[in-house]
């Protein structure tokens, strides 16, 4: 998810030329407060006339505590949006007051209902700390995307490179949005300088289960994909689980060996994600 | 009448020159022709001295008249102080309809512009005008007629002698007291004194221009003294740091970045990529990042350059240290480390002659694999402009472009497809300054065309898989989804200027703007 300046119509112009699999239109902390209007503007009609030939797009609306976010959502759902990213959000109440602002929308606009998404940030303590309840709050609520910068304020530290300081943060979210059954998104990194670091960083959240990572330089983009891609190995092994538990489910086998790896129907679902990521990712034609 | 890239040249422009129109890459390959000879002022008085007092004694020995031609070479770039140097002095003589004929002008030039309002210059012939001087002949200030030539191309109009020169003014970093010119040593440096080696062999008179008297023989010389007739010294001949800044930082611009893994991949993925080959690349941070991606790989698949040649910057001259490139062959230095690197045993200095001239016996650039190039815009005849901008003043330069194109086996042109807001990749350019039989490969963010002409190159691009491939049209029609088709510009009928090919036929002809 690539965030893009609202403000700026050269950025939000043709991001889709470098791949990213979603763009985070920002309404919010990047846009000087005069040109909040100048930048609705300019995403309104980014929104209604570049194709942004399926990347999808998510508007970051300002924050419920300012005279704005209303005005946001309105603007974004009559573009035709994907969703709406709600900053700072710390209770379930915070998602449903836009979901009904984007309910309404819908309807003023005439735009299916229902078609747009939200996602929420999650940048307080508090906001994670209720991680669950938010992400059980919509069935418009797709996923949860942790702020890092926010976040650490409020925990009274700072980014460290490490991530030892969001280390809970996304234990608890990821967690949280997978008893929920919605996805979980990382925060950004902001050296652009320490391009390790964010292999590092990316290689780290990708394990822990994490579905993407929020970033603010296209060249960050790569990696990413590098890092959450299946390589071929997996996805050959993958395509080996599925047909085995398909043909041994078939003879009535529940436990057996691929690749002199034990496995037995648990590993069915993961396989078939992997697959789909794969192919989501371009990398696999196959037919299962 | 229409030339061979479609382009309208007026009977009236044919006539007052007496040129062709352009009729192909190849229409004078093999055309002998007699080369012209100046008229040279023999030195047998071993007390003859060369140092003149100032620039007003030099213009007085070499009887400086009206109408006139002088010429200048561009190796200070944005920091010369020659050109303007001289042409007051001229100016102060009272002396009008001067011919202004030198290797490139620019921003640095800015002050010609009332000479040329006031009759004191009344043609130019160049490889292009940058700055307030492409405004002011755009907007039809200038008398006669701006005649745009490649490096190549202008070196061919002074052998030819069609450019006869009464004086040429070379700036020189050091010299001695008879005339032995280097580029380097000084307090002005700029490496290399290529595009001037012509002037020095066809002009009637030389004037060596320096601010770094050294002790005779300043040596080994890059221009010698057996061609300079005056040294005249002043107290500064440029800017350094407009002349050659420290090396651009590789870009960070993931756009750029793109661009140059594309180019790259082309590279690799045609047949002239083995050991040995040759390569020109420019300044612009597309073709730096793709110098520097193509080293990884050249030292993964153990592969040399032969030699890189043209105008230089740090990652060739990195190149060349590292022992990934045999030898460089300098036209021009871009920067600092390119200026240093002279002095390299293996970084050689040629002339622009060597370097492109169509009219002798080969030229370095008939020996090239690889030119990667960029462009102003495109079109879907693969025709390409770098010297009028959309809004149809002239504002860039011919350069080696033309030369490069036609020279090298395989000539790949960066560009992203919109350049601000306007489609770089068009159906008609703008001007025609470097024609599509040249170009093989275009590289833009959006995908890659290759010329139909090249279905070789196109088959192995296809065989590699790992290129965008798009077809031209493809490209222009990208571009023109996103910004809209532009406008054509709208000229008026006064014609001010020509865009000569290589051959000296004209490519195509450049109106006055209107208001």
């Amino acid at each position: 998810m690539m965030f893009l300046n609202c403000q700026k119509p050269g950025l939000i112009r043709d991001p889709y030329v470098y791949a990213p699999d979603s763009v985070l239109l920002d309404l919010e902390d990047a846009v000087a407060q005069r040109e909040k209007d100048a930048a609705r503007f300019s995403l309104f009609h980014a929104l209604r006339e570049i194709d942004y030939r399926g990347v999808e797009r998510v508007v970051r609306i300002n924050g419920l505590d300012t005279a704005y976010w209303e005005e946001d959502v309105r603007c974004a759902v009559a573009g035709g949006c994907d969703s709406i990213r709600i900053p700072k959000t710390e209770t379930a109440e915070d998602v449903r007051r836009v979901e009904q602002a984007v309910a309404e929308a819908e309807r003023e606009f005439g735009i299916e209902p229902g078609r747009t998404l939200i996602m929420a940030a999650l940048e307080s303590a508090r906001g994670v700390l209720n991680a669950l309840e938010i992400c059980s709050a919509s069935p418009r609520l797709f996923g949860i995307a942790l702020s890092g910068g926010d976040y650490t304020k409020d925990l009274q530290t700072g980014i460290s490179g490490t991530g030892v300081e969001l280390m809970g943060a996304r234990q608890h979210m990821i967690i949280a949005a997978r008893a929920a059954g919605v996805q979980c998104f990382d925060t950004v990194w902001t050296s652009l300088c320490d391009m390790e670091g964010f292999r590092r960083e990316t290689e780290m959240i990708h394990a822990m289960g994490f579905d993407g990572k929020s970033v603010i330089n296209p060249r960050q983009i790569p990696i990413v994909h590098e890092i959450f891609t299946p390589k071929a190995k997996e996805i050959d092994f993958a395509e080996k689980v599925v047909r085995e538990i398909d043909e041994k489910r078939a003879q009535g086998i529940g436990v057996f060996t691929v690749d002199g790896k034990m496995i037995d129907i648990a590993f069915y679902d993961g396989a078939k994600r992997v697959l789909a990521l794969a192919r989501a990712s371009g990398v696999y034609k196959g037919e299962l | 009448m229409r030339n061979a890239v479609g382009r309208e040249i007026p009977d009236e422009i044919l006539k007052l020159t007496g040129k062709e129109p352009f009729q192909g890459n190849l229409y004078k390959n093999g055309v002998p022709f007699r080369r012209y000879a100046p008229i040279v002022r023999p030195v047998m008085d071993n007390r003859h001295s060369k140092l003149v007092r100032d620039i007003r004694e030099a213009l007085e020995k070499c009887g400086a008249h009206s109408g006139m031609t002088v010429s200048f070479h561009h190796h200070f770039r944005d920091g010369d102080l020659i050109v303007c140097m001289v042409m007051e002095e001229i100016r102060k003589m009272g002396l009008k309809n001067i011919t202004l004929a030198a290797t490139s002008l620019g921003k640095a030039h800015d002050a010609l512009v009332p000479m040329i309002e006031d009759g004191t210059i009344t043609r130019i012939e160049a490889s292009g005008v940058r700055g307030k001087i492409g405004e002011a002949i755009s907007a039809g200030k200038l008398k006669g007629l701006a005649i745009m030539r490649s490096h190549g191309g202008r070196v061919r109009s002074l052998v030819t002698g069609e450019t006869r020169v009464d004086i040429a003014f070379i700036g020189a970093p050091t010299s001695d007291d008879y005339g032995n010119l280097r580029g380097i040593g000084g307090k002005t440096d700029c490496g290399v004194l290529s595009y001037s080696y012509v002037d020095g062999d066809q002009a009637e008179h030389v004037v060596a221009i320096t601010d770094c008297l050294v002790p005779f023989p300043n040596f080994p010389a890059h221009i010698s003294m057996t061609k300079v007739d005056y040294v005249c010294v002043v107290d500064a001949i440029g800017i350094p740091e407009k002349i050659a800044t420290g090396a651009a930082k590789p870009t960070t611009d993931q756009r750029k970045l793109m661009m140059a893994e594309y180019c790259t991949q082309v590279v690799v993925n045609t047949p002239y990529f083995k050991d040995g080959f040759s390569y020109q690349t420019g300044v612009g941070g597309a073709s730096i990042a793709s110098t520097i991606s193509l080293t990884k790989i050249m030292k993964e698949r153990g592969i040399k350059m032969g030699f890189g040649v043209g105008g230089l910057t740090k990652p060739m001259c990195d190149l060349l240290d590292s022992g990934m490139v045999r030898l460089l062959l300098d036209t021009q230095d871009f920067d600092l480390d390119a200026v240093a690197s002279v002095r390299n045993p293996a970084h050689h200095r040629i002339t622009a002659s060597a370097y492109a001239n169509p009219f002798n016996k080969g030229a370095f650039v008939n020996r090239l694999d690889y030119v990667i190039l960029a462009a102003l815009e495109v079109d879907v005849h693969f025709n390409c402009n770098v010297v009028v901008g959309s809004d149809g003043v002239i504002t860039g330069a011919q350069g080696g472009h033309p030369d490069t194109a036609q020279g090298a086996k395989c000539t790949i042109v960066i560009t992203p497809l919109l350049q601000g807001r306007i489609p770089a990749v068009c159906s008609d350019v703008t001007t025609v300054t470097t024609p599509g039989e040249s170009i093989d490969v275009v590289v833009t963010d959006y995908g890659v065309a290759v010329n139909p002409n090249r279905h070789d190159l196109l088959d192995a691009l296809c065989a590699a898989g790992t290129i965008p491939l798009k077809t031209i049209e493809e490209l222009r029609d990208t571009a023109y989804a996103i910004a809209g088709e532009p406008q054509k510009v709208e000229f008026g009928d006064r014609v001010v200027g020509i865009i000569e090919a290589r051959d000296g036929t004209i490519m195509d002809v450049v109106y006055q703007v209107k208001d």
